[in-house]
């Protein structure tokens, strides 16, 4: 099943850029002490491997329900002022924030 | 009228029968719980906002429709506390973090939305593991919970706050969220009734989401008569909810009611789950859980050994499902549209985003992030992920396997009683073993009970027996867990509770001993005035 063998041991390296997908500032000293931490807990929930034979189909959800539709009308929605009313910062109707792209991009 | 100290130890049964012949008014009711807060709360900290004056004036209310003859429901007045992950209109919704510091939603969970329909008056918001990960709420950003039976312990988690606060007398009824053990472990721990539904049974619209696969809101109560009532309420279908099952529930409140008076488990099969039956587990934990084994069985059960060899590898799946469905639910907080902004001045908004995550998330909502991130990551996807969502099917299959050969299934709730504060914090791995016996009926999508059943003899602490039935037949595990109740407080002349220490005993023999870890003290971040700030 696997397309890759997992690695032993996770790296700092491997955290750091994990910590960038999950838009995580994470501290030097948090990654080196999450690299020790993963690697344990990958090492202990790696044993799913052992039963997961490819005849074992794959279960996403406990009770499946299919065609989950409803009438094509507006619902009960949020109006645009309860939507802002948490926002950090907000302007002109619209949640505000700082640039979009940076100098080197 | 009753005095206060009556009123609170009152069940939600019992307080609704006193309601409704008008001897107690709600806001007698609900001033009595807050006094009780204001009494014991310092100590256990079970809430991190009260309701305060906003109860009262909610509990008039109640009061002027009952006058008038138009009583919402037979619960109607009853208070309740609300688990923090649950959206309420008028209070802040944090889920124990403090990147949800002072959010105040702008629209109710449906589960709140059919108490306050039914009624219910809403005392607070309990005190939870941030974003309900965790076993034991000293994960929460606003510290711990503490265990009302022994203020040095844990009060089990993810919902310690909901368990404390009906183990306390601070609520009679409360609100729980049940991802792989967060109702049943907090229950068994503190000697309280906690009950996850089947998966869909309640609408999980408005619950701050964890694992959307997993999740399932649910009655946290000292009754099982009384989570049964909660129940009927909160339950049913919800079209905000696309996985909300349209099913026609029976009352769970007259399964309770049948069950307690038959006080007989004639015709019953009860398969003890042999991956689940203790094994390993604390000896006073297994003693008790034997105990009930026999008392049921005295009774007429037919008690078999049923084999699970797939529950084994639960925990591990557990652990890779939930944390990659997590790093994609909380990818909504990005410090945009709420919750906390870090914000420098020079840097981009994915810079701020990072900056803010963060400065919100506690150490453990981290890991488990980037552990999630991982198992989805390119390259380990099937390996992990995948693997995982097989063992799920085969957690499904020993399920069917088992309840082909038994009614009901039945495991201690939680391996220990509760343990000192911060004995597990510095080892995660020790820490997610408190939900072996739990994970499982999540994996499945079954309903769970958790009950007491008895205080450990080596620490005089109580012991949770977990019964789980196969899906929809959520009126099963009343049926049974009443009779049993009704049985084991005969036997004990009165309910666990009663044998709980008393609390509130500040300056009187110095109920609080230091907490280990750096969490805050116990209040901080919290509103007791009832602010919503």
């Amino acid at each position: 099943m696997s397309d890759a063998t997992p690695p032993a041991v996770i790296t700092a390296a491997e955290v750091t850029h994990l910590a960038g997908l999950a838009r995580i500032a994470l501290r030097p000293d948090e990654i080196e002490h999450l690299a020790g931490e993963l690697t344990q807990i990958v090492d202990a929930v790696a044993r799913v491997r052992r039963v997961a034979t490819p005849d074992v189909p794959a279960t996403s959800h406990p009770l499946p329900l299919v065609n989950v539709l409803r009438d094509d009308v507006v619902g009960a929605v949020l109006t645009p002022e309860q939507v802002l009313a948490g926002a950090p910062a907000a302007q002109d109707g619209r949640f505000r924030v700082p640039a979009i792209l940076g100098e080197e991009q | 009228m009753a005095g206060e100290a009556e009123l609170v130890r009152l069940t939600a049964a019992q307080l609704a029968e006193r309601l409704d012949r008008r001897e107690v008014s709600s806001v007698e009711a609900v001033r009595a719980h807050l006094d009780r807060i204001a009494s014991v709360d310092p100590d256990v900290h079970a809430y991190l906002h009260v309701a305060g004056e906003r109860a009262l004036q909610q509990a008039e209310h109640v009061d002027r429709d009952r006058a008038e003859g138009r009583a919402a429901s037979p619960l109607a007045g009853v208070p309740v506390a609300i688990k923090d992950v649950l959206c309420t209109l008028d209070m802040p919704s944090t889920a124990g973090s403090r990147i949800l510091e002072g959010w105040v939603p702008p629209y109710d969970a449906t589960p709140v939305a059919r108490l306050r329909s039914a009624g219910l008056v809403p005392l607070g918001k309990t005190n939870m593991d941030e974003f309900a990960m965790g076993s034991s709420t000293e994960h929460s950003a606003y510290g711990p919970t503490r265990n009302p039976w022994d203020l040095t312990r844990i009060p089990g988690g993810s919902g310690g706050g909901s368990a404390a606060a009906v183990a306390a007398f601070e609520a009679p009824v409360a609100l729980g969220s049940d991802t792989g053990g967060s109702i049943r472990q907090p229950a068994a721990v503190t000697g309280t009734v906690g009950v996850k539904p089947t998966y869909g049974g309640v609408s999980r619209y408005g619950s701050i989401a964890l694992a959307s696969s997993l999740d399932q809101v649910g009655p946290v109560s000292r009754t099982v008569l009384d989570a049964a009532l909660i129940h009927d309420v909160i339950g049913g279908h919800d079209p905000h909810d696309a996985t909300s099952l349209e099913e026609d529930w029976p009352s769970f409140a007259a399964a309770a009611r049948e069950g307690a008076a038959a006080g007989s488990f004639e015709g019953l099969r009860i398969g003890v789950v042999h991956q689940l039956d203790g094994a390993g587990f604390q000896a006073g934990v297994r003693q008790r859980f034997g105990e009930a084994l026999k008392r049921m069985a005295e009774r007429g059960a037919e008690v078999v050994e049923v084999q699970a060899p797939n529950f084994e590898y639960a925990l591990a799946a557990y652990y890779l499902i939930l944390p990659a469905e997590a790093s994609s639910n909380l990818a909504r907080f990005d410090a945009v549209r709420y919750g906390l902004r870090v914000d420098p001045g020079d840097v981009t908004v994915e810079q701020m985003t990072a900056l803010s995550r963060e400065a919100g998330f506690g150490p453990e909502v981290k890991r488990r992030i980037i552990l999630g991130t991982y198992a989805l990551s390119a390259g380990y996807y099937d390996a992990y992920y995948g693997s995982a969502q097989q063992v799920r099917t085969l957690v499904q299959r020993d399920f069917d396997a088992c309840f082909a050969q038994a009614d009901v299934l039945v495991s201690p709730s939680a391996p220990t009683t509760a343990f000192p504060l911060g004995e597990k914090l510095a080892d995660p791995m020790a820490m997610y073993l408190n939900d072996i016996t739990t994970i499982p009926a999540n994996l499945a999508g079954v309903p769970g009970l958790g009950m007491p059943i008895g205080l450990a003899p080596e620490d005089g602490l109580p012991v949770g027996l977990q019964l789980m039935s196969p899906a929809r037949e959520d009126a099963r595990l009343y049926r049974v867990a009443a009779a049993l109740e009704a049985v084991l407080e005969a036997e004990w002349g009165g309910p666990l509770l009663d044998r709980a220490p008393a609390l509130g005993l500040h300056g009187a023999g110095g109920t609080i001993r230091s907490t280990p870890g750096t969490a805050p003290a116990p209040g901080a971040g919290t509103e007791p005035d009832g602010g919503t700030a």
